[in-house]
């Protein structure tokens, strides 16, 4: 067979190999230039003031996020405490009952709910808490999020529980231990790791959230306890503060950025470190 | 003594500091079917690597040495080059599940973006699927996929694919140690026909399947080539005690 | 121990922990129920309050370009026209740097720290929450553009379906590039070995043998990423230029389905026009449900295979 073009074809194959290289390295640029530019604009308005003081109003110097930190935290408080069990059981039924036909079917529900755009759970929340309740609330936010969080940590579970051997599960049943307690005291610590994975994930996800709180916890330029009234995030007064013409909200906008994206990283590096402490070996 | 179409000089192959092959300098007739035999292990597989130079893909995987065909040197060409003339045949069959058995054939052309006008192409499968004696069992279904093919069949459309690009030397690394006894016995046969247009070596540690298809043996143990020579030699009246143990089965 | 546990540990009746065992098994079995509950009253929810909308314009409503609260005329077809531009164009721009990072990762690299790397920049690049992306797009692209716009003569918008789209290509990338990576590095090496035997170049070994072989999940992954993109909301909302007349071109300001949403729903009082609204959110629903059933599908069928 006769060999022509064979310097073509040898410098296509660096060529091709340069090109992937650089494309992927090109990848990177988005997240250091947005990481650069946070951290230069956002870090000069960091300082223990920012952490704990309310927010001025307009033409005021200073003030900080103290209301936005804290409803942050209330939000994900609110949304974890039902979805946190509720998707842990369903997780369980899901990895123990493979063949049945509900399986099939919440696994799918699964798969769907995940992949529903943000704002039409924030509408379904609308329409579920605040028309009934008559007003915008922390509570509604939570719920928002709570749906939101709920698929990633089936999944979790699910996905977790299914790679345990089922010869752990031998060992404690043929000891005699009644099967709800396998499942409690055997199976779902040995999955600890990647159920706490599923947990911190969707905590990260739903902490930088703000399409589902625009029509629920609407926002609240004060600190606000109480669960029954508009309470504010963090990321609704970054879209608050960076759409607005004022540069003086510009700039703690980027104070907040620069908060919320450390915590989201500091989340993630965490997760890696739990994956790795505490995963169990087979 | 018979032409050499490939000769090793000094030849040393290493995954990482394990070396694997040791010093072997081997002469391969034209034309004829050289068989290297030996135990699991042994290095013959890695040996044969070494003259297409797939073996120096291997993360890790060092030659030194020389190989030369026909007084060329391979590791001084082009590796792409080196395995249009020599090509391999493997352990499992491994035809494209995408292509259709025609292209298959062809693939070698294909892939390496040679275009071909109709009338050519179908010459070369034809041709190819003659030689490895598949055309009666595929001629009517050239434009399916394989998948549906036994494992010798698909043993020989890769013995085809390979035969199709014309190359000087055709490595067979275990090949019929997938098949049944009937398939193993089809291909050994295609084999003796083979050899008159392309030489052949086949790695085996299966003596019964040398005895029946070679014509020089080379009997390889712990990477040392041990003895080489005509079969009726080798395996009646061999030179080394190691070849002798091998032979009546002290090790397999 | 008195207690005899059979295949699932159903206990027999005289075990007092007989109770808790009933009550586990209930649980779990209602959870996994109630999430099914949960689609079922979505969907349901979505589509009630839509029924004015729907029985005010039936069909027209999806080829209408009006849309106007003060007549209360509502037609979605700028915000169609808008999503699948906005959305088209950036899976068009963030393919050829996913399928980069897939073949980086599935192939050259499969092991050692450049790939893991690569890995983590891409899970991070997932990790940012989209009010950060549109905030940043906001500040640093958004002005770019409008550089641009001014030297090539055209408007200075600065915001339009143009800059929403780069910046939600940058958003995709990660959703496309780890599927593709999945499948690629799952190409069986023989299948690779005897393409090499036959002399072929690397190259031609990945574009001729691996990607046709890795077809359908890198399909797979493009349909996920299509999916994310159709939902996105924040960082489109930000600089797509909230504009609800029909874009004539890729420098004009738009609205996505889901940027008019999140544009208009905290200050709409008259009932039809919340109703349009929901049903712009009815509609989105199904669409990324359609295509998230795809996608998983796909990839169920390769992980059989496999």
């Amino acid at each position: 067979m006769a060999l022509h073009r064979l310097r073509l074809r040898i410098w296509k194959d660096r060529g091709f190999k340069a090109i992937v290289i650089l494309f992927s390295f090109l990848s990177i640029v988005p997240l250091l230039l947005i990481l650069f530019y946070i951290i230069k604009n956002g870090i000069l308005s960091i300082s223990w003031e920012f952490f704990v003081e309310l927010p001025r109003p307009v033409g005021e110097k200073g003030g900080g996020i103290s209301n936005a930190i804290v409803g942050s935290l209330l939000l994900v408080i609110i949304a974890g405490l039902p979805s946190i069990p509720l998707g842990i059981a369903a997780g369980i039924y899901l990895s123990e009952n493979k063949k049945s036909r509900i399986t099939y079917w919440s696994g799918l529900a699964v798969d769907v709910l995940q992949g529903t755009p943000s704002i039409v759970i924030g509408i379904i929340a609308y329409l579920w808490v605040v028309v009934p309740m008559g007003g915008f609330s922390a509570f509604a936010g939570g719920i928002a999020l709570g749906i939101m969080m709920l698929p990633m940590i089936v999944k979790a579970t699910e996905e977790t529980l299914s790679l345990i051997p089922g010869s752990l599960k031998e060992a404690s049943l043929a000891l005699g231990v009644p099967y709800y307690r396998t499942i409690l005291r055997v199976i779902l610590p040995a999955g600890v790791s990647g159920i706490m994975t599923g947990v911190l994930i969707s905590t990260a996800r739903v902490a930088g959230e703000t399409a589902p709180l625009l029509f629920t916890a609407f926002g609240n330029a004060f600190m606000n306890w109480n669960l029954t009234n508009p309470v504010h995030s963090l990321p609704l007064l970054i879209y608050n503060y960076a759409t607005s013409p004022y540069p003086e909200w510009h700039r703690v906008a980027w104070g907040a950025s620069c908060v919320l994206v450390v915590f989201v990283l500091t989340l993630n590096l965490v997760m890696r470190t739990v994956i790795r402490r505490w995963k169990v070996q087979f | 003594m018979e032409s050499a179409i490939l000769k090793t000089e000094d030849l040393r192959a290493y995954y990482e500091d394990n070396q694997v092959v040791k010093n072997i300098n081997l002469s391969i007739p034209e034309f004829k079917i050289t068989v290297i035999m030996g135990p699991s292990g042994c290095g013959k597989s890695t040996l044969v690597r070494c003259f297409n130079r797939m073996h120096e893909m291997v993360p890790g995987a060092r030659i030194e040495g020389k190989v030369f065909l026909k007084e060329e040197n391979v590791y001084d060409m082009e590796p792409i080059t080196v395995r249009t003339r020599i090509g391999m045949v493997f352990q499992r069959p491994n035809p494209f599940p995408m292509m259709t058995i025609r292209d298959n054939v062809i693939a070698g052309y294909i892939l390496n973006g040679i275009k071909l006008n109709r009338s050519k192409s179908d010459d070369i499968v034809e041709q190819s699927l003659k030689e490895a004696a598949l055309w009666d069992e595929v001629k009517d279904y050239l434009h399916k996929k394989g998948t549906f093919l036994s494992g010798g069949q698909q043993q020989r459309l890769c013995i085809a694919r390979a035969l199709a690009v014309k190359p000087d030397v055709l490595l067979f690394d275990e090949p019929t140690s997938a098949l049944d006894p009937k398939a193993t016995s089809h291909i050994e046969g295609l084999m003796a026909d083979l050899k008159n247009t392309v030489t052949i070596i086949l790695v085996t540690h299966n003596i019964a399947q040398a005895g029946r298809v070679s014509d020089f043996i080379a009997f390889l143990y712990l990477g040392e080539l041990v003895e080489f020579g005509p079969k009726g030699r080798l395996l009646t009246t061999p030179k080394d005690k190691r070849t002798e143990e091998f032979l009546t089965g002290k090790f397999g | 121990m008195d207690t005899l546990v059979l295949s699932k540990g159903k206990m027999l009746s005289t075990h007092p922990g007989v109770r808790a065992e009933a009550t586990f098994q209930k649980t779990i079995f209602l959870s996994a129920l109630a999430i099914i509950v949960l689609l079922v009253a979505i969907f349901l929810s979505l589509l009630i309050h839509s029924v004015p909308s729907l029985k005010a314009f039936g069909l027209s409503f999806f080829f209408s370009k009006t849309w106007d609260p003060v007549s209360a005329t509502f037609g979605v077809l700028p915000f169609l026209v808008g999503t699948l531009l906005t959305s088209f164009l950036a899976l068009l721009i963030c393919l050829p740097f996913s399928l980069a990072i897939s073949i980086f990762i599935g192939e050259y690299f499969k092991k050692g720290a450049l790939s893991s790397f690569l890995k983590t920049v891409t899970e991070l690049l997932a990790g940012i929450p989209s009010i950060i992306y549109g905030f940043w797009a906001l500040f640093v692209l958004v002005p770019i553009v409008r550089n641009f716009q001014t030297k090539i003569g055209i408007f200075p918008y600065g915001v339009g379906i143009l800059t929403a789209s780069m910046i939600l290509s940058v958003m995709i990338i990660p959703y496309a590039a780890s599927i593709a990576r999945e499948v690629i590095s799952l190409v069986p090496s023989d299948v690779k070995e005897a393409a090499y035997s036959l002399g072929s170049t690397r190259q031609e070994v990945i574009t001729k043998v691996v990607l046709p072989y890795a077809r359908s999940g890198i399909v797979a992954g493009i349909l996920l990423a299509l999916g994310r993109a159709l939902g996105e909301t924040m960082a489109v909302t930000m600089v797509i230029g909230n504009s609800n007349r029909l874009p004539k071109g890729f420098f004009s300001p738009g609205n996505s389905m889901a940027s008019v949403i999140a544009n208009e729903f905290t200050e709409a009082t008259a009932s039809l026009h919340i109703s349009s609204l929901i049903e712009i959110a009815l509609l989105l629903f199904l669409v990324t449900m359609i295509i998230n059933i795809i996608g998983k599908y796909i990839i169920k069928k390769i992980s059989v295979e496999a």
